[in-house]
This record gives structure tokens, C-alpha cells and sequence, in this order.
């Protein structure tokens, strides 16, 4: 009667999650998704805690009340670092997975009631938990970097890492024809920690946004070989919208930069080619943040296109003013989004949101290319690789036949810059020596803040 | 109540493909609030980690059980809540500077 009960809550949270993902579909509802969500999990709790095998409380309540104490704070990090505190909640989700799965595993060997199908979920479970753990510590450590973000590379490291994977599948069979083998567990243990380390070191900073959504999707399939461990359907449910999630939006990344998911993996972008010929010394133009100014207030057409140097140099609120300037002035500002802008999916949105400036003003890459040729100015705030035309033009590029946002293609371009440095992929930018880029060389956050103050000096004449 | 394996890989099926189908309407202008939210709702390990900790059959999955309700909790909390932080940033055009109003298209 009980058990039909806690079913019944548990198929509402069900639905709750579901709608919860519906509502995101649109940002006036997406707050709606937040309340759904929420209640799904409050009864997904309540639920669980009418269970009548369980005989005390005190190791729930405690956890629980502490896991909340430490979750607030978590959910405070400046906007700039939440990359790293997803990486860092999904490192929780897996060592939670993980550690119910070691649970698990101990209990039913010790009453001897190891199926091969329990067997199988549990190093399933298992697998997945913890490299998920390890992996996200060392993506967070890299977001942070704490750890170095260029990809970490040695000999052999395919080699290595595919050995580990499959003697940890070796050990998971065996413990399934035998599940009493107790002292292979913690091998497999150790293993899937070990890959979850090695797997995510070789991977630069710039292909972190595909290895979060990875990461996030492996936590969704832990927690499903979870629910079949435990027995449990929500478990699968919310389980499979989080793998699904997580791997519509590596796939969307992976789409975004032209790349497999075995290349995002196992190929380290970014690291070969050092040697790719043309060095010539070249000489780009520069301008001043008068002259930018000038450009900027004279256009009917703004786009201006953000990167991962925005966010280092936390210049969104400054550009937010830049736009008051010129929308003030009648400019028709507009804000390109590549999808892979940024160390997360969707990181650049989120930014441009906290400094307040609209979302209708954000489009995505593909429905601003046909209006770049229209475009006076092109703004390009601390993005490389993603305007390169190289990736249109140069077969030879490493980037070539990625999507980029045309940027070339607006009468002028402007291109914010700490100095000629090549970016993170270290590939030569055609942009920055095309006849009608200027390029303003520094800070994001104090060129813009100079190009501003040049615009409101003049606002009173104009 | 009886949890049959094909019963749970048919749940897995169709879960997965409502998942696929919700997910790929989500707007792209959401997709870190997405991740945070998904995050949050993964945290739905927290349901094997209360059934640990609270069944109490051994000292280890007692323990390991109370650190896995720590940390779901955890995810589930900062989840909801930086989510919510998020989204509520996200604003058509404000009100306040609606002097340009005029020239909004």
C-alpha cells in the first residue's frame, strides 16, 4: 500500500521533471521550470523518506541539512565562474553514484545476493560514477587553472587510456561471472579513477565546453545504472533527461567546431602544429578608442562579437554601457553568439544577461551571417578562432570547415586584443590583417570603458 | 512493489527519447541554465543515497550512503538556486532607458 504510494509521488516527480526541461524551451518560462523542478525533487524526498525499511534518520538529516549549508554559497560564484562550479556539482553527481554504487556492492556480496545483472549495473554504475568524479575535478581544475588549461600530452597516451578502459571492462566481466571476487572491486575503483584523470588532462581550454556537456551526460547515465541497481524508475527517468541533455549538447558543440566526438577526446586541439609555415612578419593596423568611437556612433549597424576574453577580463558590464550608448543614438546593436563562445554552452547569454542587456539583441551565429555583408561595424570582444576566416578560406587551417560568425564580411572591423599573440588554438587570424580591420590592442574591459567614455564625452553635443 | 529489468529498460527508452525531443526545443540562449538545471535534477541520486543511509545494513553503506546524500543535496541546492539566479537575469528589453523605444524595431 506504502510502496504503491511512494510510486505514485515518485511518477508525479516524474512528470514535474519533464515539464521542468519543457519550460526551458523559452526564457518568459524558463523560471516556471525552475518551481517544477524543484517540486519534483521535494516530493522525490518526501517520497524516498516514506520508505518503510528505513530505521532511522539521523544519517539523512544530518547530510542533508549540511549538503543545503554548503549548496547556497555554491550557488553565489560570480557568473564568469560557473563553468567550473558546474564541473565541480557534476564531480558530486558521480562520487554520489559511485559511492551508492561501492555501497551496494559490499552489502549484496556480503548476503551473497550478486546477480550478473546486479553485477553489471553496479560496475556500470560504478564506472561511470567515478570517472565522472575525477574527470569533472580536473576540467574544474583546468576552468580554474589550478591545473594547467593547455592539453596535457605524453607519449602513448591513447594507448594508455584505452588500456585502462578496457581492463576495467575486463574486470567488470569477471566480477559478473563471479561477483564474490571482492578483491577486483576496489581494482575497478581505482581504475575508473584513474581514466576519469587521464581521460580529461590531454583536453584544452577551448574544447571544455564539449567536455562539460560529456561529463554532464555521463552523470545522467550513472545515476541511470543507479536506478537499476536500486530498483528504482525515477531514478532511470531523471537520469536519462540528464544523459540526454548532457549529449544533445555535446553534440551541438561538436557540430559548432566541425569535430568528432573521438576528436574532442583523443585528438588534443591545439597542441601540433607549431611549425605552419607562413611566419612572415605582417603588420596589422590599429586604431584608438577615439577612432572607435567615431566608427561606432557614425554606423547604422552594430554587431559586436563576444569571446572567452570578455569573460577573463569580466568587460560585459562595459560593453553593456557601450550599448546604452549607441542604442541611445539609434544604432541597431546586435550581439553574435557562436555556440562554442566561451568555456560552456551558452556561457556568453548568460553574461551578456547579467550585465542587463536584452536577449532579444543576442542571435545565434546562423541567423546573423546573412546580415554580416549589411554590417558597418563588426565589434570583436576577446573571440579568435570562432571569427577566423581561415575557416572558410584555408584548407590547410587546423579550424577549416568549422562554422564561424562572418565577421570579415561588415564594412569595418574592430578587433579588441591583448596583443598579436595567437589564440588558444595557436593558429595565425587572417581578421586582424584584412585590409578593413583595426585592431585596438588591450584590456577588454579598459578599451571599451575608453571607447565609452569617448561617446558619452560627446553625448551633450550631439 | 516488483521492478522488472525490461519494465526498467522500456522506462529508460522512452525517458531518453522525451529527453531527446524536450532538450533539443531548449532555446540555445538557455543552454547554461539548462546544464544547472539538468545538474539539479541529476542530483535525483539522492534517492539511493537516503535508502542507504537510512536503511542502516552495514556501517560502510550507512557512511558512504550519508556522503552521497551530502553531495546530492548539495548539487540539488546550488543547482536550483544558481539556475534560478540565471534565468531571472534574462530580460527582454527593460523598461527604465525606454527612451530608444523609438527606434526599436
Amino acid at each position: 500500500m506504502i510502496d504503491q504510494l511512494i510510486q505514485l509521488v515518485y511518477l508525479v516527480a516524474t512528470a514535474l521533471f519533464i515539464f521542468s526541461l519543457k519550460w526551458m524551451s523559452d526564457p518568459a518560462t524558463a523560471r516556471r521550470g525552475v518551481f517544477a523542478g524543484v517540486g519534483g525533487m521535494a516530493l522525490a524526498i518526501i517520497g524516498t523518506l516514506m520508505h518503510p525499511l528505513l530505521i532511522g534518520y539521523s544519517w539523512i538529516v544530518v547530510p542533508l541539512v549540511l549538503g543545503a549549508l554548503a549548496g547556497v554559497p555554491l550557488s553565489w560564484v560570480p557568473l564568469t565562474a560557473v563553468p567550473q562550479r558546474t564541473a565541480l556539482s557534476h564531480a558530486f553527481g558521480g562520487l554520489a553514484a559511485g559511492l551508492v554504487g561501492t555501497a551496494k556492492y559490499f552489502l549484496w556480496a556480503e548476503h551473497h545476493e550478486l546477480t550478473t545483472f546486479r553485477m553489471g549495473a553496479i560496475a556500470l554504475e560504478v564506472i561511470l560514477g567515478y570517472l565522472t568524479c575525477t574527470g569533472s575535478l580536473v576540467a574544474a581544475g583546468k576552468l580554474q587553472e589550478v591545473i594547467p588549461t593547455r592539453p596535457i600530452m605524453y607519449r602513448g597516451q591513447n594507448v594508455i587510456n584505452f588500456i585502462l578502459l578496457a581492463a576495467a571492462v575486463v574486470i567488470a566481466v569477471l566480477l559478473m561471472l563471479d561477483p564474490g571476487r571482492t578483491v577486483l572491486f576496489p581494482a575497478l575503483i581505482v581504475l575508473a579513477l584513474a581514466f576519469g584523470v587521464l581521460l580529461v588532462l590531454p583536453i584544452g581550454g577551448a574544447d571544455m565546453p564539449t567536455v562539460i556537456s560529456l561529463l554532464n551526460s555521463y552523470a545522467g547515465l550513472a545515476a541511470v545504472a543507479m536506478g537499476f541497481v536500486m530498483e528504482n524508475k525515477l531514478l532511470i527517468t531523471a537520469g536519462a533527461l540528464d544523459g540526454a541533455s548532457g549529449l544533445i549538447l555535446s553534440i551541438v558543440m561538436c557540430k559548432a567546431m566541425n569535430r568528432s566526438f573521438t576528436n574532442v577526446l583523443f585528438g588534443a586541439f591545439g597542441q601540433v602544429k607549431v611549425a605552419s609555415g607562413q611566419v612572415e612578419q605582417r603588420t596589422a593596423k590599429s586604431a584608438t578608442a577615439e577612432d572607435a568611437a567615431q566608427l561606432l556612433e557614425n554606423a547604422s549597424s552594430v554587431v559586436i562579437i563576444p569571446g572567452y576574453g570578455m569573460a577573463v577580463s569580466q568587460a560585459q558590464h562595459r560593453v553593456h554601457d557601450l550599448y546604452e550608448q549607441l542604442a541611445k543614438r539609434g544604432v541597431d546593436v546586435k550581439f553574435a553568439i557562436h555556440p562554442v563562445a566561451g568555456r560552456m554552452p551558452g556561457h556568453m547569454n548568460v553574461l551578456l544577461a547579467e550585465a542587463e542587456i536584452p536577449y532579444d539583441r543576442l542571435v545565434e551565429m546562423d541567423d546573423i551571417n546573412p546580415e554580416m555583408p549589411r554590417t558597418d561595424v563588426a565589434l570583436v570582444i576577446g573571440a579568435n578562432d570562432v571569427v577566423n576566416p581561415a575557416a572558410r578560406l584555408d584548407k590547410n587551417s587546423p579550424i577549416y570547415g568549422m562554422p564561424i560568425i562572418d565577421a570579415d564580411k561588415a564594412k569595418v572591423v574592430l578587433a579588441i586584443k591583448r596583443s598579436m599573440n595567437p589564440g588558444f588554438a595557436g593558429i595565425e587570424n587572417e581578421l586582424y590583417f584584412a585590409d578593413n580591420t583595426l585592431m585596438l590592442f588591450g584590456d577588454a574591459k579598459g578599451v571599451i570603458g575608453e571607447v565609452v567614455k569617448n561617446l558619452s564625452g560627446q553625448s551633450g553635443i550631439h | 512493489m516488483q521492478f522488472d529489468f525490461i519494465d526498467g529498460l522500456f522506462v529508460l527508452m522512452l525517458a531518453t527519447f522525451i529527453g531527446l525531443d524536450v532538450i533539443r526545443r531548449v532555446s540555445r540562449l538557455l543552454h547554461t541554465p539548462l546544464m544547472s538545471l539538468t545538474n539539479a535534477i541529476s542530483a535525483i541520486a539522492v534517492v539511493g543515497a537516503i535508502l542507504l543511509a537510512g536503511e542502516q545494513e552495514s556501517r560502510l553503506s550507512t557512511v558512504l550512503g550519508a556522503i552521497a546524500v551530502f553531495a546530492s543535496t548539495t548539487n540539488i541546492v546550488s543547482g536550483f538556486l544558481i539556475t534560478d539566479r540565471m534565468l531571472k537575469m534574462f530580460k527582454r528589453r527593460e523598461p527604465a532607458p525606454s527612451t530608444s523605444s523609438g527606434q526599436a524595431r
